[in-house]
């Protein structure tokens, strides 16, 4: 109990740093569990915890204790490509594709209640709230521009991210754990890219937005794995001659294993 | 047991890849193939990214035909002059193949070229090597002559001038036909990634009359220096060589290949023929069924990069 106290005391100082809101009545406090996950030979992804708690002061109005949550993790941002295939010639092939201009690589979206529940439409678009509202950029023409939600490129991408584990949204994953203090799971799968992840917490009441704070963590590669990916990168042709020898003895070495006379 | 890779930045699991590595090798070591048009898909089916696969995959196709190369060499069945000829032609075609590629590229729709590429090269080779090993087959149990070497029925090949004779193949030979098959086998590998085996190996035998003996041990050494050559490649331009990933398909390849060699010189050379000739072929049909069938998901992503 007392270790869980302590965190999240540790948690409270470290987020007091970060959160940003000074003209509003309430302030929010926020810190991720790890804020430097690591990637060992045995990593198969991680589910890091954020906590959080919401800090009242005089010029909150009173009897106000109904706070909505959203928190938006977003990974590294990458140019992506959606293509789409068509039957010509009795083969299929892609015909039209469209291109996604630094989108986030990972991002999951999570809640306390149902985005309906907590704003109105209007509110929920301006706010990005939830996979259908958030910004991705594609290219259209010579324009850079955002699509309706039931654009089938933007819906296919979508669709495929989530697929894959990359693209979340879940409604019900922000647990009240008293009326101010908060916690949420970020699931992050194996395959999710190496980079900095933001966090921003959104704070509602009565439907509109109260308060927004960031925080962020990052995933890197630590030991073995930093040593591969920065050989393979800074010194290409010994890090081939290497894996070409090593290819020569791993089959000289078999020849020898095997050998039958 | 689950191992993080480093270059495809993935987690996977590490007795699948071996059994992977090993079931192509012993495939590779049997039909001396390479063995890339196998395991390229499987990696990419497991979640690797295409072209770390293909960029991997060379390096684990050149320790199984490493493998491979030594047992045939110990056997006296390869056939090192054949081999020199055949790579000089395989150079000047590997280089004709990368500018072709560059070229592909920059006018667009070299996915499809590489797709129907594959699905002719495929089917045309396996139904053909399918079809002769069939009547090789049926003639040697009709009690008839097995061999295809028709000492008598010289084609047009053999009129050619510059002879050279090949003592370990005991043939007695063109240059002008061995370089131009390097050229065709170093240039569709260098424009389709892949090594070529499955080519060239009908084409010794049926175009340039190499005995059976000699065809697979030699067509090794042209797999293993290319492919040597494509590691080196891949790790100098693209950096995606992932040695982690490399090191277990070489360890189950080497294996694989070592028992694969042995089956295959156990099995007679037109079943031998027949088997790679419906590998081939299966393989072939599984492109073009991918094709025509209408895929379950129209929509693909790809990353473009871009970075953070």
């Amino acid at each position: 109990m007392s270790a869980r106290a302590s965190l999240i005391v540790a948690s409270l100082v470290l987020g007091a740093a970060l959160a940003v809101s000074p003209a509003c009545a309430e302030r929010l406090i926020v810190s991720v569990s790890n804020h430097r996950v690591t990637v060992t030979p045995n990593y198969s992804g991680e589910e890091l915890v954020l906590f959080g708690s919401v800090e009242k002061d005089a010029q909150t109005p009173a009897g106000r204790n109904n706070y909505d949550l959203v928190v938006t993790v977003s990974g590294p941002r990458a140019d992506m490509v959606t293509r789409r295939k068509e039957r010509k010639f009795g083969i299929w092939i892609n015909t039209d594709s469209r291109q996604f201009l630094k989108v986030p690589t990972y991002l999951a979206l999570f809640s306390n209640r149902p985005f309906d529940a907590i704003a109105s439409p209007e509110v929920q678009r301006r706010q990005q709230l939830g996979l259908n509202n958030v910004l991705l950029t594609q290219r259209v023409g010579p324009d850079f521009a955002d699509v309706v939600p039931n654009d089938p490129f933007r819906s296919a991408f979508v669709r495929l991210r989530t697929q894959h584990g990359l693209y979340r949204e879940e409604q019900s994953a922000v647990t009240f754990l008293t009326p101010t203090l908060f916690r949420t799971g970020i699931p992050l799968p194996g395959e999710v890219p190496i980079g900095t992840y933001d966090v921003e917490i959104k704070l509602f009441a009565d439907g509109a937005l109260v308060t927004r704070t960031e925080t962020a963590f990052e995933i890197v590669k630590v030991g073995f794995e930093q040593f591969i990916a920065n050989a393979a990168h800074n010194n290409g042709l010994a890090y081939g001659l290497v894996t070409a020898f090593m290819a020569l003895m791993t089959g000289w070495m078999a020849s020898i294993v095997f050998r039958k006379d | 047991m689950q191992l993080y890779l480093p270059i495809a930045d993935i987690p996977v699991n590490v007795f699948l890849i071996l059994a992977m590595g090993a079931a192509v090798g012993f495939v590779s070591g049997m039909f001396g193939i390479g063995g890339g048009f196998l395991m390229t898909p499987l990696l990419i089916f497991v979640g690797i990214a295409p072209a770390v696969a293909v960029a991997s995959v060379a390096s684990h196709i050149a320790a199984s035909s490493f493998s491979g190369a030594i047992s045939y060499w110990r056997r006296r069945s390869i056939d090192p002059i054949l081999a020199l000829v055949l790579l000089t032609g395989g150079t000047v075609g590997t280089a004709l193949g990368v500018w072709t590629f560059t070229l592909l590229r920059s006018l667009g729709q070299l996915d499809l070229l590489i797709a129907t590429s594959y699905v002719i090269l495929l089917t045309t080779v396996g139904g053909l090597m399918f079809w002769e090993g069939l009547r090789a087959l049926l003639r040697a149990r009709r009690g008839g002559a097995a061999t295809i070497r028709r000492p008598g029925s010289h084609g047009w090949i053999h009129g050619l001038p510059l002879k050279m004779r090949f003592k370990r193949s005991k043939i007695y030979l063109s240059v002008i036909p061995v370089v131009v098959i390097g050229l065709i086998i170093g240039f569709i590998g260098a424009v389709m990634g892949i090594g070529g085996g499955f080519i060239l190996v009908p084409l010794m035998i049926y175009v340039l009359r190499v005995p059976t003996s000699t065809v697979v041990g030699t067509s090794m050494v042209l797999t293993l220096v290319t492919m040597i050559f494509a590691t080196l490649l891949h790790a100098v331009t693209n950096h995606l060589v992932d040695a982690v990933l490399a090191l277990i398909l070489m360890i189950g390849g080497v294996t694989g290949a070592q028992f694969g060699a042995r089956a295959g010189q156990k099995i007679r050379g037109e079943h031998l023929r027949l088997l790679l000739g419906l590998l081939v072929l299966a393989v072939g049909i599984r492109f073009a069924v991918e094709l025509v069938i209408r895929p379950a998901d129209l929509f693909t992503i790809r990353e473009t990069g871009g970075g953070v």
